[in-house]
């Protein structure tokens, strides 16, 4: 076990810089998620904390020891790959064995254990198969297998479910977040899928064109973002973005809409935005903080608008209705049973308490 | 019903017209190999006999047993050692560059392909150069001088070979080793090279026979110590006759080492050849 501290880390790919000043630190025993859209640099840094790319420039410790200079065999981690990179040469078992053979650990050691890690995984009656006929669920468990058979200081995942069909990497996420459980290792962990960051992490550091947009936990991220970037990345269906207007009058402050609607915004929120008269934001809100409104007036810190529905997509339990409010198309999670017509118009319910305001010019959170 | 037996038949006419040509085709191309065995065992009178024999009196060996006597066969020996040695060198070497080319981008774009190409200049052509460099070294008629000389003819198509198979192994498995606790020797040993098997089975017989094959640089580079196989066999063409024979029974036992090998190979030879065909 052991804490990831890193500094001021660059990375070049010739004229490319990949990582634009990375500090980060993860502590003993967390689950941290590296995330972002591709190109965001996320494997980069893994394969770098890895050792299998060389910084230009910063500082990477791992358990308080500078590793910048060390071999990748020698920084005691462990990592599995997107692909799994088995040995299609070796049984489940030798290749489970690989790592502990290639350090010279005694065989009888090795025996006790690949077979622990494998009763862990559930994966005893594959040992004797070789790789091409496993599943690709099995083949991941393996790959898990191999990690944990090390008993390495940390445990790095580059992408390790994207190659697994849905359902099996529902299963699999729920597992990895089960070994750190058990074996309480501080695990490193690189997607690009947001359910994936939210579930598993108790540390995300989301990552965007070579420098850590926002870190924390992921309730933090997902609640108070400081970029709309942030906010638009996690959450599904994303986060509605509004162009409209901020305009104050006295205490009160209301965002207006390209198609004329006022948005009142409750008192709390209304004071810390300081609009000096009028100026232009993006509106976040929430497809969960969008709802039907029913009868009387709307409660505090709601407001209402109405619009007509062009597409409902039911998913069992929710139903994502969306409708053209403020000039751009805008979606609702309501409940399955709000029934809804396409073409009818729905009075819309806006929790205004808990929208985002983003600057357009910096795409900062107001 | 009428019509799937009717095209149940039609199928199995295809395939009977299939194996027809197959074996028409097989037929023509072993029947000088079938006619060189055949001779190795006949007695001059059958070799010569009119109309030709289809198959000797009896199974005698005493072609083979001259070629003994008089000590010919050593070139059978001297053709193993030159062919095996270089190849094996080839192998080891042109592995290790291909590496290199592959994973570290050795020399750039343009070195791998600077090395194939010192496979297009025409053997001939180097002949001479190559022979005055030998006299020079003392080089001549020595095991020394094959195995170099077919050494440096093949590390070009071995690293070019085995370039492409190693390309082709995944990256993650290579950095997955060194992750586990590999170095890079020992991920080359571990990893690479059970990876490149097939490939490697398939380029060492080419190499090896190529070797084998050589007449030209056999020719001009031997005198009477290191004579390799198919120089020997052009002493049996004489000026006034020729030692059918010696000629068929020296033809078959120099075909035996190429025949056991790809058979020895067979199974990485298919799918090597394939794996080469499209990395090109």
């Amino acid at each position: 076990m052991a804490e990831v501290r890193i500094s001021g880390l660059h990375k070049y790919y010739g004229p490319v810089h990949a990582l634009k000043g990375i500090d980060l630190t993860v502590g003993d025993g967390e689950f941290a998620v590296f995330v972002g859209p591709s190109g965001c640099g996320k494997s980069t840094l893994l394969r770098t904390i890895a050792g299998l790319e060389e910084e230009d420039g910063g500082e990477i410790r791992i358990g308080g020891q500078v590793v910048n200079d060390m071999r990748p065999r020698d920084r005691n981690i462990a990592m599995v790959f997107q692909n799994y990179a088995l040995y299609p040469f070796l049984t489940v078992y030798d290749n489970i064995a690989f790592g502990l053979r290639a350090r010279k650990v005694g065989e009888a050691e090795i025996k006790k254990r690949v077979d622990d890690a494998a009763a862990m995984l559930g994966i005893t009656a594959l040992l004797e198969r070789f790789p091409r006929q496993l599943s690709g669920g099995q083949r991941q468990r393996v790959a898990i297998g191999r990690a944990i058979v090390r008993q390495a200081q940390l445990f790095l995942f580059d992408e390790p479910l994207s190659n697994l069909d849905a359902k099996l990497r529902d299963e699999m996420r729920g597992e990895i977040k089960r070994l750190h459980k058990d074996i309480s290792t501080t695990m490193i962990y690189v997607t690009h899928d947001q359910v994936e960051a939210m579930t598993l992490a108790d540390r995300i550091v989301l990552l965007r064109d070579g420098r850590i947009e926002q870190q924390g936990s992921p309730l933090e991220l997902f609640e108070r973002p400081t970029t709309g970037f942030v906010a638009s990345f996690l959450g599904s269906p994303s986060i509605n973005l509004i162009p409209a207007k901020l305009v104050r009058r006295g205490q009160a402050a209301a965002v207006l809409l390209a198609s004329g609607e006022a948005l009142e915004l409750p008192e709390a929120r209304a004071a810390g935005v300081d609009a000096g008269g009028e100026r232009a934001v993006i509106l976040g809100i929430r497809p969960q903080h969008l709802g039907h409104a029913v009868g009387g007036p709307a409660a505090p810190g709601m407001a209402r608008v109405s619009a007509t529905v062009d597409l409902i997509q039911p998913t069992g339990t929710r139903t994502y209705v969306t409708s053209r409010i403020g000039g751009v198309p805008v979606t609702a999670e309501l409940d399955a049973h709000d029934v809804h017509e396409q073409g009818a118009v729905l009075d819309y319910e806006v929790d205004m308490s808990r929208c985002l305001l983003i600057d357009p010019a910096t795409d900062k959170v107001i | 019903m009428r019509m799937m037996a009717g095209r149940a038949r039609r199928k199995t006419g295809k395939l009977a017209l299939r194996y027809a040509a197959a074996t028409i085709v097989t037929i023509i191309f072993l029947f000088p190999v079938y006619w060189l065995f055949m001779i190795s065992f006949k007695t001059p009178d059958e070799i010569f006999h009119v109309p030709p024999l289809w198959v000797p009196g009896e199974i005698q060996f005493s072609n083979y047993w001259v070629l003994f006597k008089d000590g010919d066969v050593k070139v059978i020996w001297n053709s193993l050692v030159v062919a095996g040695t270089s190849s094996a060198i080839a192998m080891l070497l042109g592995t290790f560059c291909a590496y290199s080319l592959a994973r570290f981008n050795t020399g750039g774009e343009n070195l791998a392909m600077w090395i194939i190409s010192q496979r297009m200049i025409p053997p001939i052509a180097v002949v001479f150069p190559i022979f005055l460099i030998y006299v020079y070294f003392g080089m001549v008629d020595t095991y020394a001088g094959l195995i170099l000389l077919y050494t440096a003819f093949n590390l070009p198509y071995v690293i070019w070979m085995m370039r492409g198979y190693i390309v082709d192994i995944p990256l993650e498995l290579e950095e997955s080793a060194l992750v586990d606790g590999c170095t890079r020797w020992q991920t080359f040993w571990r990893v690479v090279f059970p990876m490149a098997r097939t490939g490697l089975m398939a380029t060492a017989v080419f190499t090896f026979v190529f070797a084998w094959n050589d007449f030209l640089f056999a020719l001009i580079l031997t005198r009477t110590e290191v004579i390799t196989f198919p120089v020997m066999l052009t002493h049996y063409f004489g000026g006034q006759s020729n030692f059918w024979a010696k000629i068929a029974a020296m033809s078959v036992l120099g075909t035996l080492p190429i025949f056991v090998a790809v058979t020895l190979m067979q199974r990485y030879l298919v799918r090597g050849i394939s794996l080469g065909a499209v990395k090109g």
